[in-house]
């Protein structure tokens, strides 16, 4: 269990949850999160968005039942949560990009504290959020809302490209850096019912077979991640 | 003596919670979270002869209360399961309990007797091996039929029965609340030399998504497990209790120390935790504490006092 510090709304369907205590993790790693006891049954991963030594943020959407009862917390209030789970993005080196889609900037933030020396994408389809504190801690940022945030990439001039977006968007991200050099990451979305690799709920079918996205993900090389296959779902 | 020690066709539990197939993985992941010393044993995830990659599209889909899920038995083979994460698991202090699936009677043949010689070997190389072998007639998620086996009691009768032969570990079979007529399937197992039964396994269910007008799961059908199927479980492994000799172990939305009462007075010998792990990843650390205390409470000072009591 673990004490809220605050949550705040950010848009009508975007909050950010601060929760007390000192947690670890790297960059695109999750934890499991409820603030419930049995219904709904299952905990919600959530991305690491930020760590300092004394609190842990997330930053979250609404969308069902589940992060409805997260956006309601306020401060003071019990949570309990494991991790960190995963693997996050690897360690960068020459150039990185970090491209964000919507909710899909959530891990970016902690990202571009760790790699300093990345340059930040953001992209909105509707009113953006949070992009205040990314330029608090980053020097480049590029946000857009509307269009695609992908057009803004000169995709040529990365060694590295980290990925967290709608399928679609990481899809034509996949298509437009095939004939670059820059080696793309994505961080992937599946059902968990464990984070821990006990379930076998979140599997993933990539190039090297199957993959738990909850251990060996959520964080894939691109080049292995049949996107077609994801897409259908 | 410990008020929970309890004992499972010849086997000695530390006390009577195992953990679920497929809730559990092959327990190294959770033992990293709290000493799995706490657990009566633990059941590894279904296993099945040759490497399975499972199904595709979704594969968990909750309900109120409920969980459903269409893994399809993905599972690494078990000649791989023998060769790494048997000799992991050997390593923990809790039971293991190997989980057989199969689609054929020639496939649940040969994952049996791959698991017979590994074990043998072991044994003789003065290592530990596996306590039990659970099979699995029942798994609602093979498209080729693995739950067909749990539906009458003549298929039932034939997977049981070469199992049996091959196997000379402890034999569980366990039973599909989908079967036609559960009561005749467990005196069938126990008529084969089965040493005990086990059940329920998840009731076949569905969710459709009415956006897309298709079912949520690509396989139809999926199977729902979790506190919604508990009062049913509960009944069944009653019914089942009162009708053979042999050993029940209960399960079925098990949540709380006062569910596994529930079942040990309906008849169980045992209870496995399977759902409940996803609610609180840590229930095993705590849930043989809970039951001793709550045994202090009601004035119980062993399980065999109340069990079958109802
Ligand atoms: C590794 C990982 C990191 C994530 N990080 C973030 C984040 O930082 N911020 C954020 O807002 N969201 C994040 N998500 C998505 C978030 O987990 C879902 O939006 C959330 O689980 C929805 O729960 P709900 O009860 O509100 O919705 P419901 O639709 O009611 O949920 C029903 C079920 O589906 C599951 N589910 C629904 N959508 C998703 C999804 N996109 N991914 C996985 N499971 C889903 C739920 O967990 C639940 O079991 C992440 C998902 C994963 C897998
Ligand atoms: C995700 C998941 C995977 C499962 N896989 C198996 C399996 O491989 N073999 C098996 O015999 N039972 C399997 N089961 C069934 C459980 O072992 C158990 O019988 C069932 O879930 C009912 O118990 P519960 O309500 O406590 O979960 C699985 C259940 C779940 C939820
Ligand atoms: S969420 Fe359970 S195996 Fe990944």
């Amino acid at each position: 269990m673990a004490t809220v510090l605050s949550n705040e709304r950010l848009t009508a369907s975007v909050f950010r949850l601060a929760i007390e205590g000192s947690f670890h993790g790297e960059p695109g790693q999750f934890y499991m999160l409820r603030s419930w006891d049995k219904s709904p049954l299952l905990s919600r991963p959530i991305s690491i968005h930020d760590l300092t030594s004394t609190a842990i943020t997330f930053l979250i959407r609404l969308h069902g039942e589940g992060t409805r009862l997260l956006s309601r917390l306020t401060s003071g209030d019990q949570v309990t949560l494991y991790g960190p789970y995963g693997n996050g993005f690897p360690k960068p080196g020459g150039n990185v990009a970090l491209v964000g889609g919507g909710m899909g900037i959530a891990p970016l933030l902690f990202s571009a504290k760790r790699f300093p020396f990345s340059k930040v994408f953001l992209g909105f389809s509707g009113e953006p959020f949070a992009v205040a504190s990314y330029q608090a801690l980053h020097g480049d940022v590029v946000f857009q809302s509307g269009g695609t945030i992908l057009d803004a990439i000169d995709l040529n001039s990365f060694d590295k490209i980290y990925a967290c977006g709608p399928l679609p968007m990481m899809a034509e991200l996949r298509r437009r850096t095939a004939e670059t050099a820059a080696q793309l990451y994505v961080s992937i979305e599946k059902r968990m019912a464990c984070g821990i690799g006990i379930c076998n709920g979140c599997t993933i079918n990539v190039g090297t077979g199957n993959h738990k996205a909850c251990t060996v993900g959520p964080v894939f090389p691109a080049e292995e991640v049949d996107f077609d296959e994801l897409l259908e779902l | 003596m410990n008020c929970l020690s309890s004992e499972l066709a010849g086997v000695k539990l530390r006390n009577p919670i195992l953990m679920a197939s497929g809730t559990f993985g092959f327990a190294t992941p959770v033992a990293k979270l709290y000493p799995l010393d706490k657990l009566g044993g633990v059941v590894t995830k279904g296993l099945t002869a040759t490497p399975r990659s499972g199904n595709k599209g979704t594969r968990l889909c909750e309900t109120p209360s409920g969980l459903m899920n269409s893994i399809g038995l993905e599972n690494p083979g078990i000649p791989r399961f023998l060769s790494s994460e048997l000799d992991e698991m050997t390593r923990l202090d809790t039971n293991i309990i190997i989980n057989l699936g199969g689609s054929s009677i020639q496939e649940y043949e040969k994952g049996a007797a791959m698991i017979e010689e590994a074990c043998k070997q072991r044994k003789s190389d003065g290592k530990r091996s596996a306590d039990l072998l659970e099979l699995n007639i029942s798994c609602p998620n093979v498209k080729e039929g693995g739950m067909l086996f749990g539906l009458t009691a003549g298929q039932a009768r034939e997977v049981v029965r070469v199992v049996r032969q091959t196997t000379s570990l402890p034999l569980l079979v366990k039973l599909s609340p989908n079967a036609q007529d559960l009561v005749r399937i467990a005196e069938m197992c126990e008529t084969e030399g089965a040493d005990g039964v086990s059940l329920v396994n998840t009731f076949q269910a569905m969710a459709i998504d009415i956006h897309a007008r298709k079912s949520v799961f690509r396989h139809g059908y999926a199977g729902l497990s979790g506190p919604a199927i508990k009062p049913i479980a509960l009944r069944m492994v009653h019914q089942v209790t009162k009708a053979v000799t042999i050993p029940v172990v209960g399960m079925g939305g098990i949540s709380s120390a006062s569910d596994i009462l529930e079942f040990i007075m309906a008849g169980a010998a045992a209870v496995q935790i399977g759902t409940y792990n996803f609610m609180n990843i840590m229930a095993g650390a705590s849930l043989a504490d809970e039951l001793q205390t709550l045994m202090k409470q009601e004035g119980i000072s062993s399980l065999q006092e109340v069990r079958g009591i109802v």
